[in-house]
């Protein structure tokens, strides 16, 4: 029973090293970051990343924390991002400091939602869910209709650098928006994360798992959901103003259904349960749009797999699959999960790798032109009409997922005994 | 008034096709509580089958063998997809069946490619059955329509006339009951889920040579599809069938009379700003039905759930 | 956990960006397009038909300034415009000072912005932007800039080509127009209506329709409007699944007179009309596969086709883009100073392997060219589209079509 303590948390509402440890950490990460990866598409890549983040981690005050289940949420960001489009347009953007446009984005992006939610908001789950949907696609259609808004198909853009040069800097190179945009990420995060702390937030959890005992409380679970919605607009509409600083063009595309679904898609991949499990749902899936699809042009279909396997088998996503192993390395007991690991997660991904071998031998095989049988994957070059290159693949598939098989229930009993305390034999 | 006529035929076309995919879906979801996000997944599927089908043994065999490869495959998804996430509660499965969705539609374009396929109408229907006046009508929408009104006629028959039509309808109000009367009620949910996904891929196979058979046309239509059945009120066969009929009717009426609000704000008194292109409200001004007839579905599904969440023939609360 | 988790990021990041070796030697040219989803065909099509005439049309006579041979690299842009300004940032990265795009003018509106942005924000890593099929005139007009060049007719061009001759034909007295509401189709409209007006102001226009894109299944209401309104004639901008929908309605429904498109070929479209779009279907475009214009051209299809039997030579213009790429840089001296290669490129005059000039416009860079009017038919037709046996057979033509059309463009030069 000794370690039990350490395992407590301070719900004090202090403020500990402990408790700030993380964001320290992520602050002199993000600072760092551009001098590890110092190409220009490196510096893009994870400024799309930040703003999926902030994304969201905005969604999950829906989801995870509100048990509110929204499809169209891109339109706050959609539209926060357009207002900024348009700011960049004016006159007035000349006195108005870049760095307070997203505070702009969220202004707005709060107003509508405060509309919506007014009466979206009444009932949670299904209602809720097919009114967001309604919304959702009502706004994206308008958004071809008004044009003097949306800008049609083309949609709206503008030019950062004629903002207020902000100490000097005008932002005309990636870095300095990088840095604005980490910026913003950092402090909507924190921001994110105190009112989950707050009393309303807090109200969000109870109302998300007992409607009807939160009431009995005292507490109108529709206003309670209202908020929630409110705040989850205003975060959604600063990932808004900080698309519109970063590619300086909005158009139908963030508003649609699409980018409603993959938001959806990001944040229950890296965990609704955890705070940061958004965070790292935007981080795998941003590397895996850009980076896999340069690799292979079926990358898609490995994200669909990877999201219904990440719902059948393991619904707490990436973060929570992570949060499992807090107890076994608080414990101490997780040198007894890393052989078992190994003999079962290797021969799992070996059998992974040799599917999706033999699935791009088969794409390939299937939709190339004639004349091109050459292929490259995993570093080698080889030709589909080869039987070797199958073959190989075949048996990575077949022997690793017999081994894994075999060595599964070892690796349940080695988890089962790494979470006992004293490291016991069940 | 000859017009009126023709618009009332092509309006019935697609309010019937519609209503054949929201059938399985709202049986499915006054079931189970389970939203099918992968409901025009099946769709898809049943034209894809049928079109290979008819590759080798023509149309009318892939319209009997295609409709039973989706239902095969769709209790397949129930039994081992399905019901192993149903524990986790409602919000996954809704998950579930939206990620179910994406993969199919990749799995289709990996097996089929991203082009549209040439699923044609067989030679037998092609060409007009009938004009009133200058107007041709397809003899291919006359057989949607009256396959269409036979399968619900089949389905209304089933569920209120036989015995497992009588166990299914208990089982849509009271799962728990039927159980204990020693039915065996998942595999009631696995054939009435394999079903539900068999009339959306007869709505496919016949549907695939008119709207056209590509990997987007699951999306195209899926969100119409949970509009209808939201309308016309979740759980009820002939709200659905009410809700495919209006949805069908006021998209083809507002296609086709240009009606322009130019006309209306005229008539109502306020004056056209010249030039129309530099105003503000040049979108106002220069719209018409046509273009907004796409998005009045999603505008009456916003009324009916805020003013009438039952939906207008709804029997369980949603 | 979040270090584990930045640790395999770094991993990763750096991998795919150390991925691709810089050659020297090669003269490298992006080709920025959807290579997956909905217009992953036509987008591999482009592809091949850019490596194809890299290879036959360049490399093999030897390349450019002396050895230095073209490579087409392929960026996947899935259609959206956010994607395809990330696409471009990598492009740069890898050192790339050509793109090519064409498909949708919404993504060559946010290029040519991008562009023009970049190369005043980075004077040192400039880069050209070839339009090879975006054909909203907005770009060589309010949008034009000195790095961006269309090969292709833009709308108003085709559109001044299509009224020529529909105002020769005294048979038509009412036309329809119908469209996508968006700019392009809003262009295609404007530019009818202008040019009948002007043209044959006789000819009564008794449609004039736009349509949500992309977005409508059935098209039989619209078809029925048209055969309501005893139109002789329709007029569309409309592509992809649109262009086959909309024209097979309207044949289904009953009309029977000459459908004017400017993007019913190819792509599936031509298998899909087949023996139904004979008589009605008519194109605008360049680039005529029948009659051929030269031995040389005809060579050309026949070795593409047994390259890509399921490819098509589509966008014929594809290999002016090219040619006449590879002889500014000849002219220029440089591959890397693109400054100097775009003023070599503006005011060429090339002769295209399709028969015909072409001319590059310095003061909007827009490439004028013979234009025709083909028709859908199996007659006549010795290089069909998607082995169809249907093919595009040249009606009649416009040599040099607007070559003193004005324009608004005010060109800043660098």
């Amino acid at each position: 029973m000794q370690s039990l303590e350490k395992t407590q948390t301070r719900s004090d509402g202090g403020v500990s090293m402990k408790s700030a440890m993380p964001w320290i950490f992520s602050a002199v990460m993000l600072v760092l970051m551009p001098f590890i990866f110092q190409s220009n598409s490196a510096i893009t890549i994870m400024n799309q990343m930040a703003i999926t983040i902030v994304f969201a981690l905005s969604y999950n005050m829906l989801l995870g924390q509100g048990g509110m289940l929204s499809f169209g949420h891109a339109v706050y960001m959609g539209v926060g991002g357009f207002v900024c489009v348009h700011v960049m347009n004016w006159e007035i953007f000349g006195s108005i400091p870049l760095p307070l446009l997203p505070l702009l984005g969220g202004v707005f992006g709060m107003i509508l939602a405060s509309m919506v939610g007014y009466f979206s908001t009444r009932k949670a789950g299904t209602v809720f869910a097919m009114i967001s949907l309604g919304v959702g696609e009502l706004i994206a259609a308008c958004s071809v209709i008004i044009v003097v808004f949306f800008g049609g198909e083309e949609g709206v853009s503008g030019d950062r650098t004629y903002g207020m040069p902000f100490f000097g800097v005008e932002f005309l190179s990636q870095i300095e928006v990088y840095y604005l945009t980490a910026g913003w990420l950092l402090i909507s995060a924190l921001l994110m994360y105190l009112f989950s702390r707050t009393p309303i937030g807090r109200m969000a959890n109870a109302v998300r798992d007992n409607p009807e005992r939160a009431e009995f409380l005292g507490y109108s679970s529709r206003w309670v959901r209202y908020n929630s919605f409110v705040a989850a607009g205003f975060f959604a509409g600063i990932a808004g103003g900080l698309f519109a600083i970063n590619y300086e063009i909005l158009t139908e595309e963030n508003l649609n259904l699409t980018t409603s679904g993959s938001i959806l898609l990001v944040t229950f991949l890296g965990g609704v349960g955890v705070f940061f499990g958004p965070v790292v749902g935007a981080i795998v899936f941003t590397l895996l749009q850009t980076v896999l699809s340069l690799e292979t042009e079926i990358w898609s279909l490995y994200v669909g797999a990877l999201f219904v396997a990440t719902v059948m088998f393991f619904p707490s996503g990436l973060a929570g699959v992570m949060q499992l192993h807090i107890a076994p390395i608080k414990l101490g007991t997780w040198r007894l999960l890393v052989m078992p690991y190994i003999i079962t997660l290797v021969p799992a991904i070996i059998c992974i790798l040799g599917l999706s071998g033999l699935i791009e031998l088969l794409f390939h095989a299937r939709h190339t032109a004639i004349g091109e049988t050459e292929m490259t994957l995993f570093w080698v070059t080889f030709q589909h009409t080869e039987i070797l290159p199958w073959v190989v693949f075949a048996v990575k598939a077949v022997v690793g997922f017999w081994l894994a098989r075999k060595n599964a229930p070892q690796m349940m009993d080695a988890w089962h005994r790494a979470n006992k305390p004293d490291g016991a034999d069940t | 008034m000859d017009l009126i006529l023709v618009n009332l035929i092509d309006g019935l076309v697609t309010g019937l096709l519609l209503f054949m995919l929201s059938a399985g879906l709202t049986l499915i979801f006054s079931m189970m509580g389970v939203l099918n996000f992968a409901h025009a997944s099946f769709y898809m599927l049943g034209a894809y089958f049928a079109y290979q089908i008819s590759i080798y043994l023509g149309f009318w065999m892939g319209l009997l063998i295609a409709p039973l490869l989706v239902g095969i495959v769709g209790a397949a998804v129930e039994r081992y997809g399905l019901r192993r996430v149903h524990q986790y509660g409602h919000v996954p499965e809704l998950i579930f069946t939206f990620g179910l969705a994406l993969l199919i539609e990749e799995l289709v374009k990996f097996i089929w490619g991203n082009d549209q396929i040439p699923y044609q109408i067989p030679e037998i229907l092609e060409g007009a059955a009938f004009s009133i006046s200058s107007y041709d009508i397809p003899a291919y929408k006359v057989f949607m329509i009256f396959l269409s009104l036979g399968i619900f006629a089949g389905l209304l028959f089933v569920m209120t006339r036989t015995r497992v039509g009588m166990i299914i309808q208990a089982a849509l109000s009271y799962p728990r009951t039927v159980e204990a009367l020693g039915h065996n009620v998942p595999l009631v949910f696995m054939g009435v889920f394999g079903v539900g996904t068999a009339l959306a891929g007869v709505a496919g196979v016949i549907a695939g040579p008119v709207l056209s058979t590509f990997p987007g046309m699951a999306f195209v239509l899926g969100s119409i599809v949970f509009v209808t059945i939201v309308i016309g009120g979740l759980g009820s066969l002939g709200g659905a069938l009410v809700a495919a009929l209006i949805i069908g009717w006021m998209t083809t009426f507002a296609k086709a009379y240009n009606i322009r609000m130019e006309d209306i704000l005229t008539g109502v008194g306020f004056t056209k700003p010249e030039p129309i292109w530099d105003s503000a409200w040049a979108d106002l001004w220069t719209l018409t039905s046509p273009q907004i007839a796409d998005i009045l579905p999603y505008l009456l599904m916003i009324l009916i759930l805020v003013f009438r969440p039952y939906g207008l023939f709804g029997k369980r609360d949603v | 956990m979040r270090t584990i988790v930045k640790r395999g990021a770094v991993a990763a990041l750096s991998l795919a960006v150390m991925a691709s070796a810089a050659f020297a030697e090669n003269v490298k040219i992006a080709f920025i397009d959807p290579l997956s989803g909905p217009f992953a065909s036509t987008g591999t099509n482009g592809l091949h038909q850019y490596e194809f005439a890299a290879e036959a049309l360049v490399n093999a006579n030897g390349g450019v300034l002396g050895g230095q041979k073209f490579e087409i690299v392929g960026f996947d842009n899935k259609i959206s415009p956010k994607e395809s300004l990330i696409q471009l940032q990598v492009a740069i990265d890898q050192g790339i000072r050509y793109v090519v795009q064409g498909n949708s003018s919404g993504v060559a509106n946010a290029l040519t912005e991008a562009i023009d942005k970049h190369n005043r924000r980075n004077p040192d890593s400039r880069v050209l932007f070839l339009n090879y099929s975006a054909v909203d005139p907005a770009l060589t007009n309010e949008k034009c800039n000195f790095w961006h060049f269309r090969f292709d007719a833009n709308a108003d061009i085709k559109m001044d080509a299509l009224t020529d001759v529909m105002a020769a034909d005294s048979s038509i007295k009412k036309v329809y127009i119908i469209g996508q509401d968006y700019s392009f189709g809003k262009a295609v409209a404007a530019a009818a209506v202008n040019f009948l007006g002007a043209k044959r102001p006789d000819v009564e226009i008794v449609g004039n329709e736009l349509h949500p894109i992309g977005k409508v299944k059935d098209f039989t209401p619209y078809a029925r409007k048209i055969v309501a309104s005893g139109a002789d004639a329709v007029i569309t901008g409309n592509w992809g699944s649109d262009m086959l929908n909309l024209g097979k309605s309207v044949i289904d429904n009953g009309f029977k007179g000459p459908i004017y498109t400017y993007y019913a070929a190819a792509d599936g479209i031509t298998a899909a009309f087949g023996e139904t779009g004979k008589g009605s279907l008519r194109l605008v475009s360049e680039g005529p596969l029948n009659p051929i214009a030269s031995e040389r051209a005809a060579d050309y299809v026949k070795a593409f086709k047994a390259k890509y039997p399921d490819g098509n030579v589509s966008q014929a213009r594809i290999t002016n883009v090219i040619e006449m790429l590879a002889r500014a840089i000849n002219d220029a001296g440089s591959a890397t100073d693109v400054v100097a290669v775009g003023k070599a490129l503006e005011g060429m005059e090339h002769d295209s392997l399709w028969g015909g000039k072409i001319m590059m416009r310095p003061q909007d860079h827009q490439a004028i060219q013979d234009v025709h009017i083909f028709a859908h038919t199996n007659e006549g037709v010795q290089f069909d589209y998607d082995n169809s046996g249907y093919g595009m057979v040249v009606e009649s033509s416009v040599a040099m079509a607007s070559a003193d059309a004005p324009t608004t463009c005010k060109m800043q030069r660098p």
